[in-house]
């Protein structure tokens, strides 16, 4: 043996070894590729569905078309449809932008057209990109057509498609279109800063005091998120619509619109900032204040110096998380906005509202902008937060201090009655018979067969669709997860893999579900067959929430001993018998947490579902939205209170769950 | 460096044979063209400071980080490409990886479970086990109720419950206190040797590596540096490198002149070497092979006479058996020698800080290393 570099010169190098993949590497391979595709059908060729939709414009191309005139004197020289346009001025520029359905009498190119006159007229295509019907055919060839007048005015032309940015001119171009982008970012700060504000200083109350019901506040904060984001809008209009209970409180301002919207953003988004800006505060070192007191800094320069530094991480974090939400949310200004527009609804009002497929496209487009961007600027801060979390830092110990733990019970107490107050309008709304009428107390309301949104069947729709989502995103947010975690080699894979997981967290459940019906409502797309039914709410919904749990379980098996898999493999055992006997055991309290997650969201979700609900597969969310819509509001509370209560259930029972698989599987956490 | 003949006769056969591993992890060479050949039976240790490449080498050795180049050969058969589930091997890891929701007995079983074994025949081998690694009551217990050194046991255990052919232990002691892992030094090993199971142990312990292992194979930036069993590489090092990092060693610059070496003004006989004439080198001396004489010399060491030195106390560091001496002598310069003297010896000599005295340093003990980078 030698290591001497002259001995090594001299030798050849050795041969690379190829090394042979395990039957479990492939295996795992396997589940990986087929998820990959899982995530390429139900977000990325959606995706891109959406986005060449936005640059397909249609329009009439004139230069295609030809005529020629037969008045008894022979064939006149054949003129292009332009030509005759220009002559006659019968069309302007904007009658020849259009959609896909678009269509245009030609007789109106002949100011003296008569349908009764002998005269004949023949029309041709020069190019064969765009065509013509006669009545209800189609004639896309060159040929020269002939036809008496009565016939001809039967002709109308059609309009050619092409890529371009004509879409995006016209938006551009309409000012009600456009100013959604400024109303949208103009609410979504406000509500950001509101909510940030509110949410810290509760955090601070929970994590810097002593004060008492820490407990109940902390249950209270979560309520908004077990219930649709158009639920408060629902108690507002109760509280300050125009019948409103406190309605003079506004100052003879009107709550449809921005303030509406304002208000109900801060209470739906409240939990979910409140949750990351608790987490932050809660990892800073107490070390830290203890050389603040040792240094004799007063307890105002702590908190600019020590507190707010050590959050900071915490705060720019939520403040995006919040943004991003009220942004893309659509159920709440749907509700509240009136005629204040904004982009997530200018969606919804493009699409269902004119049919206008390809401006939907195209503001789905604008509001991905921001999205994108405030996920991106999210992740970057996350990364940096978690580097700054060290294993030694020493927790705070609040000590009491009555003046201070009064104020933050008092300041704890009006926001729990902001949340609980305006659930409890919504559960008064929904039992009273007629507001403002008779007060007196009925279930009327809950008889929703009666009304439109379908029924009854929509709430069991809800919560099969909830189960459904729980069980399969479950699965496959769990195996997808262990896989990319534990395959050997693949970087490739794994990486795009990692990006698709990461991407729906930044699309809108807007932009989702129309992206859904260009890509899967295509006749050409042979999974056609999934539109309407179950299976499309299920798989959008479980894609929608993908990465909050691939992120919940990626964090639960990073915990786990990164050699087990290696020592599973030299024991011989296939990784499938170590993932069953020993991951699913272990992870399980994650596992619940993804399902519970995941069911609740499914349960609350408006914002994809809403372009891909049947008849038969009405949903409770799409229902309070439709009942409010129809101006069935005490209807509409009902619903939402259903949609509550079994979130409620759904929890205690998760917990309950929880509680007894832990005791069972996880009894080697007990010392 | 000349391969080292091993000190298994009874078995020269070799077992496992690595030939010219090669590991890169991007533009990173993390083992550097190895070979090595271990013989059955035998515990080897890899040794070396941390990033070394030393797990690498074990975790090519399992499969776990299949090498860029170069061929392993297990009991004859060429594994190189094979994926650890295809090898014969048991593994313990620093963590032990224990499956925390298992008994310490299903721990054990896991592997045995789905052989095609039956319950009674399965259960007779986990107690057997539990009683080989002396825990036989410890099997209902969940890993997180057992102690660090049981759980190092169960995963020794369990590593060994297929009887694999060859035993992989990454730094199994190194998560235990001082006082454990001495004592499970020794209990490994008796348990290796009663076994007879062919071993690799990484660590970065040389006490560890020097009271288990048949040999050592000291690695730096992904090359073997020497391996030899525990007295030779402490007694005969063959690079500056060897015998810096085990043992404590004394380092002074110098140069070879006429077969003889050249400290300042100070001219000494050195151990035996191959270093050319007019060669800057450095000259090393462990602090326990420098015999003090006492004042004037009066004190004979039953030496040669020669390469004595007369140096001053400059310090004294009691450490328990001994003491540590830092001698100084004007001619070196701020260069500082460390013997280490028995208590005896120290209270004998009457030495004491500022005292002078005359030492000896052993030619056949005083190396001479070519300086880094002149080889």
């Amino acid at each position: 043996m030698s290591t001497d570099a002259a001995a090594l010169a001299g030798r050849p190098a050795a041969p690379t070894i190829k090394a042979k993949t395990s039957r479990d590497d492939r295996i795992m391979l396997g589940f990986i590729l087929v998820i990959c595709l899982y995530l390429l059908i139900t977000l990325a060729f959606p995706l891109y569905a959406i986005l060449s939709k936005s640059f397909s414009a249609f329009s009439f191309n004139l230069t295609n078309f030809e005529f020629q005139v037969d008045a008894g004197e022979g064939w006149s020289e054949p003129l292009s449809a332009a030509e005759l346009n220009r002559q006659t001025g019968a069309y302007s520029d904007a009658d020849l932008a259009t959609s896909s359905d678009g269509r245009l009498s030609v007789v109106e190119f002949f100011p003296d057209f008569s349908f009764r006159s002998p005269t004949l007229y023949r029309i041709r295509q020069v190019n064969p990109q765009s065509s013509f019907l006669y009545g209800s055919e189609r004639i896309a060839d060159t040929e020269w057509h002939e036809y008496s007048s009565n016939d001809f005015r039967r002709i109308v032309l059609r309009p050619a498609a092409a890529l371009g940015l004509e879409n995006y001119r016209t938006y551009f171009s309409t000012p009600s279109l456009f100013r959604s982008i400024e109303n949208s970012l103009w609410i979504a700060t406000i509500s950001t800063i509101i909510t940030v504000s509110l949410a810290f200083g509760f955090a601070y109350a929970l994590n810097r005091s002593q004060m008492r019901f820490k407990g109940v506040f902390r249950l209270v904060a979560m309520i908004p998120i077990l219930v649709p984001s158009l639920l408060p809008g629902i108690a507002l209009v109760y509280l300050f619509g125009n019948q409103g209970m406190i309605k003079g409180l506004l100052l003879g301002e009107s709550i449809y619109g921005p303030i509406g919207i304002v208000l109900g953003s801060v209470f739906f988004t409240f939990p979910h900032a409140l949750i990351i800006i608790a987490t932050a505060l809660a990892i800073s070192d107490a070390r830290l204040y203890e050389a603040a007191i040792a240094l004799r800094a007063s307890r105002w320069k702590t908190f600019w110096t020590v507190t707010l530094p050590g959050a900071r991480y915490g705060l720019i974090s939520a403040a995006f998380v919040v943004f991003n939400l009220v942004i893309t949310d659509f159920g709440l200004p749907k509700v509240i906005g009136g005629q204040y527009n904004m982009l997530a609804v200018d969606i919804y009002k493009q699409v269902i509202g004119q049919q206008n497929f390809e401006m939907g496209a195209v503001v789905s487009v604008v509001l991905l902008i921001p999205a994108l961007l405030a996920f991106t600027i999210d992740r970057i801060v996350q990364k940096k937060q978690v580097a700054q979390l060290s294993a030694r830092s020493v927790p705070y110990e609040p000590r009491p201090n009555r003046r201070f733990d009064s104020i933050c019970l008092g300041y704890c107490s009006l926001v729990a009655i902001f949340i609980v107050g305006l659930i409890a309008v919504c559960q008064y709304a929904a039992l009273i018979k007629f507001w403002p009428y008779n007060l007196s107390l009925s279930l009327n309301n809950y008889n929703f067969e009666v009304m439109d949104g379908g029924g009854w069947s929509s709430y069991f729709n809800s919560i099969r669709l909830a189960l459904y989502t729980a069980l399969a995103g479950t699965l496959v947010v769990f195996v997808g997860a262990y896989m990319v975690e534990k395959i050997n080699g693949f970087v490739a894979t794994r990486s795009a893999f990692q990006f698709l997981a990461m991407m729906p967290m930044a699309i809108p459940g807007m932009v989702l579900g129309l992206a859904y019906i260009f890509f899967f409502n295509d006749p050409a797309n042979p999974l056609n067959g999934i539109y309407g039914t179950m299976g499309i709410l299920v798989i959008c919904t479980v894609t929608h929430f993908y990465t909050v749990s691939h992120l919940t379980a990626v964090t639960a098996l990073k915990q786990m001993d990164r050699e087990f898999e290696a020592v599973a493999a030299s024991l011989k055992q296939p990784f499938y018998r170590l993932f069953s006997r020993v991951t699913v055991p272990v992870c399980m309290p994650s596992i619940l947490d993804i399902s519970i997650y995941l069911f609740v969201n499914a349960m609350t979700t408006v914002s994809a579902v809403i372009f891909l609900y049947s008849p038969d597969t009405t949903l409770a969310s799409v229902a309070v939205l439709n009942m409010d819509d129809a101006g069935d509001i005490a209807p509409a509370a009902a619903m939402g209170m259903m949609i509550f209560y079994t979130n409620v259930a759904a929890r205690l029972i998760h917990t309950f769950v929880s509680r007894n698989l832990v005791r069972r599987t996880q009894a080697w956490r007990r010392q | 460096m000349t391969e080292s003949t091993t000190a298994e006769s009874t078995s020269p056969q070799v077992y496992l044979r690595i030939e010219r591993l090669t590991k890169k992890f991007g533009l990173f060479t993390a083992l550097d063209d190895v070979s090595l050949d271990v013989y059955e039976g035998e515990f080897i240790c890899f040794l070396g400071p941390s990033g070394c490449g030393k797990t690498t080498f074990l975790r090519a050795i399992a499969g776990l980080d299949i090498q860029t180049s170069g061929r392993v050969y297990q009991d004859n058969a060429d594994i190189s490409a094979l994926p650890p589930s295809e090898r014969d091997f048991g593994i313990v890891f620093q963590s032990y990886a224990l499956f925390p929701n298992l008994t310490a007995w299903k721990n054990i079983a896991f592997g045995l479970e789905n052989q095609k074994l039956d319950k009674a025949k399965i259960d007779a081998r986990v107690a057997e086990l539990l009683e080989l690694v002396g825990l036989p009551d410890q099997g209902p217990k969940y890993p997180a109720q057992l102690s660090g050194g049981q759980q190092q046991r169960i995963a020794l255990a369990r590593a060994l419950a297929m009887s694999p052919g060859l035993l992989l232990l990454d730094e199994p002691l190194s998560a235990l206190d001082a006082k454990v892992r001495g004592h499970l030094r020794h209990e490994m090993k008796q348990l290796q040797r009663r076994l007879g199971v062919t071993t690799v142990m990484v660590t970065h312990d040389q006490e560890e590596a020097l009271t288990m292992a048949d040999r050592i194979v000291v690695m730096d930036q992904g090359r073997i540096e020497q391996v030899g069993t525990p007295t030779e590489i402490y007694c005969e090092p063959d690079t500056l490198f060897v015998a810096d990092f085990i043992g404590a060693m004394n380092q002074v610059p110098g140069k070879i002149d006429g077969n003889r070496l050249k400290i300042a003004g100070l001219d000494f006989t050195p151990r035996q070497h191959d270093i050319a004439d007019g060669t800057s080198i450095v000259a090393a001396i462990r602090p326990e092979d420098i015999v003090p004489l006492g004042a004037g010399g009066e004190i004979a060491g039953g030496t040669s006479g020669e390469n004595r030195l007369e140096v001053e106390i400059e310090d004294m560091e009691f450490l328990g058996s001994f003491w540590r001496v830092s001698l100084r002598n004007g001619a070196m310069g701020e260069n500082r020698l460390l013997a280490d003297m028995s208590i005896n010896a120290v209270r004998h000599m009457a030495v004491d800080i500022g005292s002078t005295i005359e030492v000896e340093l052993p030619a056949d003990r005083l190396w001479v290393f070519p300086t880094a980078g002149t080889e």
